[in-house]
């Protein structure tokens, strides 16, 4: 008896979390960033003597970017490590896939994804960490409204994350009085885009959106200049990375608009911005782990664990008050932005999560 | 509308010299050896992304980093020959094709290990000022590719044509044995058309990666568009690839421009499916009876 509450006292039983991220894989751009941060974060966590005194054990799983692995790997995490939360899947498909697993198996999942259809409806036990597709849209509507640009084209890349923003575009356009003039999309390996481009330079729209991640917009930034169109062209957050401009060259950037997260653009916010200190922190550790920028993905990965380590810090360490703790939170500063969640809302993020940046002189330039 | 046309034609012979010169190495190996070397898209990715590495890691001038990307590039080629095609010469064509399927993930894995997954650009040759032609516009570095295409054709044709070398590649490709029998060393030939296509490869590699960036995955698509163009063309190691990439480059583009882009590589791959139902022998060449 003796023995055991004084172990109890000098040890507490670890916690065990999880992680599903697509590591390898075409989707290896999201999950590298991921699993490195969330290794960094519960090393740094451990050597400071763990959450309320207990250790975390990590359980890292790469998913490939394939919903069946992730849904194996997602049971795996459950029934065998036991663990008491997941942080992932990286990608909209693999979390709608293990959506169910998570569910039934009550273990809450925190959701790495953009997808809208994650947390719309709101299910008991899935959160996410990235903003919504849409609020990035209507950053861009907005600016676009403000300075009389009434017609669009759109220039989408044929994966999820291309597909997901088409939708969500089409529909916001469509509900904000924009006429939609034309509507081209790429794949993603695609290496000329001067085609869709000439088609769409050809329907005369107040301006291009285009929505997709590395290497396609920078060979679309790089067409527009090659086709000297004048149309002012918006990317989406998913190329906001100095990559992005390295790629495409500062010369074929210059002007483009985009909404970025804060992440991206830390150095250039005003001093009084809450995640300010945030972000530095995460973006210097980073560096000096890994030797590269840290990246809004691997941000998704730090604002998931961050949501549960204060939940159990709050309310414990078994599955359902770390859902409850989750679902609680109220002003927590992550990478991503200010997460307010409630029951109607397990994503908690608003439209100050972005802010509209241009390319200027190869460099982010904030937009007010 | 009609400047829209251009600009669509443009883009497409752009793309389709590409296609052409991938072409034509997939071409020079199958008429030497018989195989389809499905590794000749990793030569176009090995191309440019060594010319990055030697550009980026080195400090290489880039002329030096492009000769240099070639120089390893034709090594890679020949080592590949050596240990997976050459000890294996009796097997039947349709293992040594899935050899070189094996080869060409092997090479992607390496190239992914080796260089990260990240993709690259490097510069262009000249300035990056577009320049006008009737309402179109083109890049210095599509003339670039043009003129190289042209050139690598034209040294080609020659080679094979005009030296002893290449008239005893062609002698193998129209009989294997008969060639052997008046003294042709058929394994030296297999040996150089190895040679020529990787380097070929690679060229076509380091001359689209200003435009298009590279990255170790890039060869799979290019690859299979270069095979495209080379049934297109009979597997013809001359004129008939040529065209054959020409015609695909440009079908792409109008059908992006003028159908729909979402149907953009689907449009190769249909004209891939019509050619082998079609015509298999190629679209310039007259069919083959094989007489007993």
């Amino acid at each position: 008896m003796v023995s055991v509450f004084s172990s109890a006292a000098s040890a507490a039983p670890p916690i065990r979390i999880g992680g599903l991220f697509a590591v390898t894989g075409p989707a290896s751009f999201l999950g590298e960033p991921e699993r490195k941060t969330l290794e960094m974060m519960v090393r740094d966590i451990n050597a400071r003597g763990g959450i309320n005194g207990s250790r975390i054990d990590l359980f890292i799983y790469d998913t490939q970017g394939d919903a069946t692995k992730a849904v194996q790997l997602a049971t795996k995490l459950i029934r065998n490590d036991k663990v008491v939360a997941i942080i992932g899947p990286s990608t909209t498909g693999e979390t709608m896939a293990v959506l169910n697993v998570a569910e039934k198996e009550r273990v809450p999942l925190v959701s790495c994804a953009a997808g809208i259809k994650i947390t719309q409806p709101v299910r008991k036990w899935i959160f996410k960490t990235p903003a919504n597709d849409h609020v990035a849209a209507e950053k861009i509507f907005s600016y676009m409204s403000k300075r009389k640009q009434r017609k669009i084209a759109l220039l989408t890349v044929s994966d999820s994350y291309g597909a997901s923003g088409r939708e969500q575009l089409k529909e916001l356009a469509a509900r904000k009085g924009f006429t939609l003039v034309a509507d081209e999309v790429y794949s993603p390996k695609d290496t000329d885009m001067t085609p869709q481009l000439t088609k769409i330079r050809g329907a005369k729209p107040d301006g291009i959106i285009c929505w997709g991640t590395n290497p396609g917009p920078a060979v679309v930034t790089r067409n527009v200049k090659q086709l000297a169109i004048s149309i002012p062209l918006y990317q989406s957050h998913g190329v906001a990375s100095k990559k992005y401009i390295e790629l495409s060259g500062a010369a074929a950037a210059e002007g483009v608009i985009l909404p970025a997260g804060k992440l991206a653009v830390y150095d250039i916010l005003p001093k009084s911005d809450r995640q300010l200190k945030t972000l530095r922190e995460y973006d210097q550790a980073y560096r000096k782990a890994f030797g590269v920028e840290a990246s809004t993905f691997g941000g998704y990965a730090y604002d998931g664990l961050l949501l549960i380590v204060n939940a159990i810090k709050k309310s414990g360490a078994a599955p359902v008050s770390i859902r409850n703790g989750i679902e609680q939170t109220r002003n927590m500063v992550g990478v991503s932005g200010v997460f307010n969640m409630s029951p109607a809302d397990h994503n908690g993020l608003d439209l100050s999560a972005f802010e509209m940046v241009r390319i200027t002189k190869g460099d982010w330039v904030l937009i007010r | 509308m009609a400047h829209q046309i251009l600009q669509y034609m443009l883009s497409g012979l752009s793309t389709g010299a590409i296609y052409s010169l991938i072409g034509i190495g997939f071409a020079i190996i199958y008429n030497s050896t018989g195989i389809i070397n499905f590794a000749q898209g990793e030569f176009v990715m090995l191309g440019g992304m060594l010319t990055y590495v030697f550009l980026a890691l080195f400090d290489f001038p880039l002329p030096a980093a492009m000769g240099l990307a070639v120089v390893l590039t034709t090594a890679v080629g020949v080592v590949f020959e050596r240990l997976a095609i050459r000890p294996l010469r009796n097997a039947t064509p349709l293992s040594l094709v899935i050899i070189t399927i094996g080869g060409s993930i092997l090479i992607r894995g390496i190239a992914m290990l080796q260089f990260g997954k990240d993709t690259h650009a490097i510069p262009a040759f000249s300035s990056n000022e577009p320049l006008t032609l009737a309402g179109a516009t083109v890049l210095p570095q599509h003339l670039w590719i043009l003129g190289i295409t042209l050139c690598i054709i034209a040294v080609n044709r020659f080679f094979f044509f005009h030296t002893i070398n290449g008239k005893a590649m062609r002698a193998c490709s129209h009989n294997r044995r008969a060639a052997s029998l008046v003294g042709i060393g058929v394994k030296r030939m297999v040996l150089i058309s190895f040679a020529i296509s990787s380097a070929m490869g690679s060229v076509a590699g380091i001359i689209t990666a200003p435009l298009t960036m590279t990255s170790y995955d890039v060869g799979i698509m290019l690859g299979l568009k270069g095979f495209c163009a080379a049934i297109i063309g009979g597997m013809s190691s001359g004129i008939g690839t040529v065209f054959g990439g020409l015609l695909l480059g440009v079908l792409e583009s109008l059908g992006a421009g003028l159908i729909s882009s979402g149907y953009k590589d689907a449009i190769a791959f249909i004209i891939l499916l019509l050619i082998l139902f079609i015509r298999p022998q190629g679209l310039f060449r007259k069919a083959e009876t094989e007489r007993v």
